[in-house]
């Protein structure tokens, strides 16, 4: 479990960044996004992938959360 | 164009990587690359923030480096304590050129080394009572700090020293903030962890010791993150920023207070400047109080003018037209300065290593004036940073990250800039090989070159350094080809 902070990027996307590790990657999917259900799997557009408890859709980001790891990116 | 193409830098990386052993050169070779404008992301290509190779030279500090060198020491009404021997706070005193308007001793206190200079029966019985004895001292000879902040140096760590509830009682007794910082030398790989360090100590501290206390507020108020002053750097940027329009309530932390510190939760933006070392509290910013983050770039008129249109765009049109004013006032000074020095400086070779932001951040100032940056790395970013960098920097540059002291100079040997650009660990080494080198660090006991001040300032450094004289006379005496007779019946 990690914690990690989801912000829009100007553009209107969202941003995932992991402070531990300083790795910022867009958010290319979420599994869950509606107003009563915010979250489930992640997937980076690095490749990664976090599983976040879906809670109801926060009314402004950025928002800190714990995340599951599921699948790495990198090494 | 003398630069080299793709095929040429890789077999250079290879070539400088042969003399390793196997393992040492595989984990060097991560960390070597060729830029590729194409990439959005810099992860398949560099490796940062690992641990450098024991047995080479690398450039990089320590966490007490990052937080009590960058962070914490700038702030000019808190007195920073470098709590452990004595070294660390000599050492480092005074060496950044942070400036700071005030009466030094008096009521600002950035200059002067307050450690509390252990000494061996310390280590054996621990120092926390040293400490508390230390706040009163400094309490009673300089009443007129706002604040103290504890920077840990290792023992602190290894001893387990509570300074946590030194602090605490030191606070209740003197009503003013007296901040720990865990942030021993061996924390992290490099001085960025020491920026991370130092960050969330402010924000633990610092940041919400005045949320709803009344705060007259304007719609323009800003707040300048991630300047130090590096010889009035922050001033130069403040002058701008003040011109279009907009107050600025903070700096963090050149020349900046407590007071403005704890006044920063109320500005409508953020900018942020060096993004490595004020990233976290940005985001901790935009998260607790809504306030968004922007990064921006004051090093080069091309890059001051897409900045200063970027920051007005938060803005209304007040700002905006404020911006273009500031925009139409400066370039004819711009101008005559690229007019003077251009045809000095054109199509100069530079090579930098840096750290924070500098690597990436100067690059449009060199561009302005005619030069190239060929190569171009960090002591201590993530990938992040290089994510960044991949954009401002031109196709196959090559990009090192926390070179050692030989590739280094390897890399200049063959690539043979005109100028390098790093700091005083390297300065001599090139000086003696017969390169111009400016000190990056802290300008090289020159500056500012941020904002428009800076670029003149700037642009001249660059000519001085390159076009001096000197460069032309290391040849030594014995090996001169004899001057020629008439020349000397002329003088």
């Amino acid at each position: 479990m990690a914690n990690i902070m989801i912000r829009q990027n100007p553009a209107g996307g969202l941003v995932f960044y992991l402070p531990k590790r300083d790795l910022e990657a867009d958010i290319q999917s979420l599994e869950f996004d509606t107003p009563e259900k915010w979250g489930g799997e992640l997937k980076l557009e690095n490749g990664g992938s976090y599983y976040v408890d879906p809670i109801p859709k926060p009314e402004r980001l950025p928002i800190s959360v714990r995340a599951r790891r599921l699948g790495a990116a990198e090494d | 164009m003398s630069a080299l193409t793709r095929e040429e830098t890789d077999a250079l990386i290879a070539e400088v990587l042969e003399v390793y052993p196997d393992k040492a050169k595989k984990d060097r070779a991560k960390h070597l690359m060729v830029n590729d404008k194409t990439l959005e992301s810099s992860k398949k290509c560099i490796t940062s923030n690992r641990k450098s190779l024991p047995g080479v030279m690398t450039m990089r500090g320590c966490a007490y480096a990052g937080s009590k060198g960058v962070v914490w020491g700038p702030i000019k009404d808190i007195i920073s304590i470098s709590h452990g021997p004595i070294g660390c706070g000599q050492y480092a005193r005074a060496g950044r050129r942070n400036y700071y308007v005030g009466t030094t001793g008096v009521d600002s206190f950035c200059e002067i080394n307050f450690t509390s200079d252990f000494q061996e029966k310390d280590i054996v019985f621990g120092g926390d009572k040293k400490l508390a004895k230390m706040i009163n001292e400094i309490e009673a000879l300089f009443p007129l700090n706002k604040g103290i902040s504890v920077q840990s140096e290792c023992p602190i760590g290894l001893i387990g020293d509570d300074i946590e509830a030194v602090s605490k009682k030191a606070t209740t007794e003197l009503g003013k903030p007296v901040v720990p910082v865990r942030c021993e030398g061996f924390r992290g790989v490099s001085q960025s962890l020491g920026h991370h360090i130092a960050n969330d100590s402010v924000r633990d501290y610092i940041l919400s010791n005045r949320d709803g206390q009344p705060f007259e507020k304007t719609p323009y108020d800003v707040a300048i993150l991630g300047d130090y002053n590096i010889g009035g750097d922050a001033w130069a940027s403040r002058i701008l920023l003040e011109e279009m329009g907009l107050r600025v309530v903070a700096q963090w932390s050149g020349d900046g207070t407590l007071a403005e510190m704890e006044n920063t939760p109320n500005v409508k933006l953020n900018l942020l400047h060096c993004y490595r070392s004020m990233n976290y509290i940005s985001r901790h910013m935009e998260e607790k109080y809504g306030i968004p983050w922007l990064e921006y770039n004051f090093f080069g008129p091309t890059k001051i003018k897409e900045s200063l249109r970027k920051i007005a765009g938060f803005f209304d049109d007040k700002i905006k037209e404020g911006a273009e004013r500031v925009i139409a006032k400066y370039t004819p000074m711009m101008e005559a300065v690229i007019a003077k020095y251009r045809p000095r400086l054109e199509g100069k070779k530079v090579m930098l290593y840096v750290g924070g932001l500098r690597p990436r951040h100067v690059v449009g100032a060199y561009e302005d004036l005619g030069m190239e940056v060929i190569g171009t790395g960090y002591e201590f970013a993530h990938n992040d940073d290089y994510d960044r960098t991949i954009k401002d920097m031109g196709d196959a540059t090559l990009i090192y990250d926390d070179v050692t002291g030989y590739e280094f100079e390897q890399f200049v040997e063959k690539m043979k800039p005109d100028l390098i650009g790093s700091g005083i660990k390297e300065k001599y080494v090139f000086h003696k090989m017969g390169v111009p080198f400016r000190q990056l660090h802290s300008w090289d006991y020159s500056g500012p070159y941020h904002g428009t001040d800076g670029f003149a300032i700037f642009a001249r450094d660059m000519d001085m350094t390159l076009n001096n004289p000197c460069w032309s006379k290391m040849t030594p005496p014995w090996l001169k080809k004899p001057e020629p007779e008439i020349e000397k019946i002329a003088a």
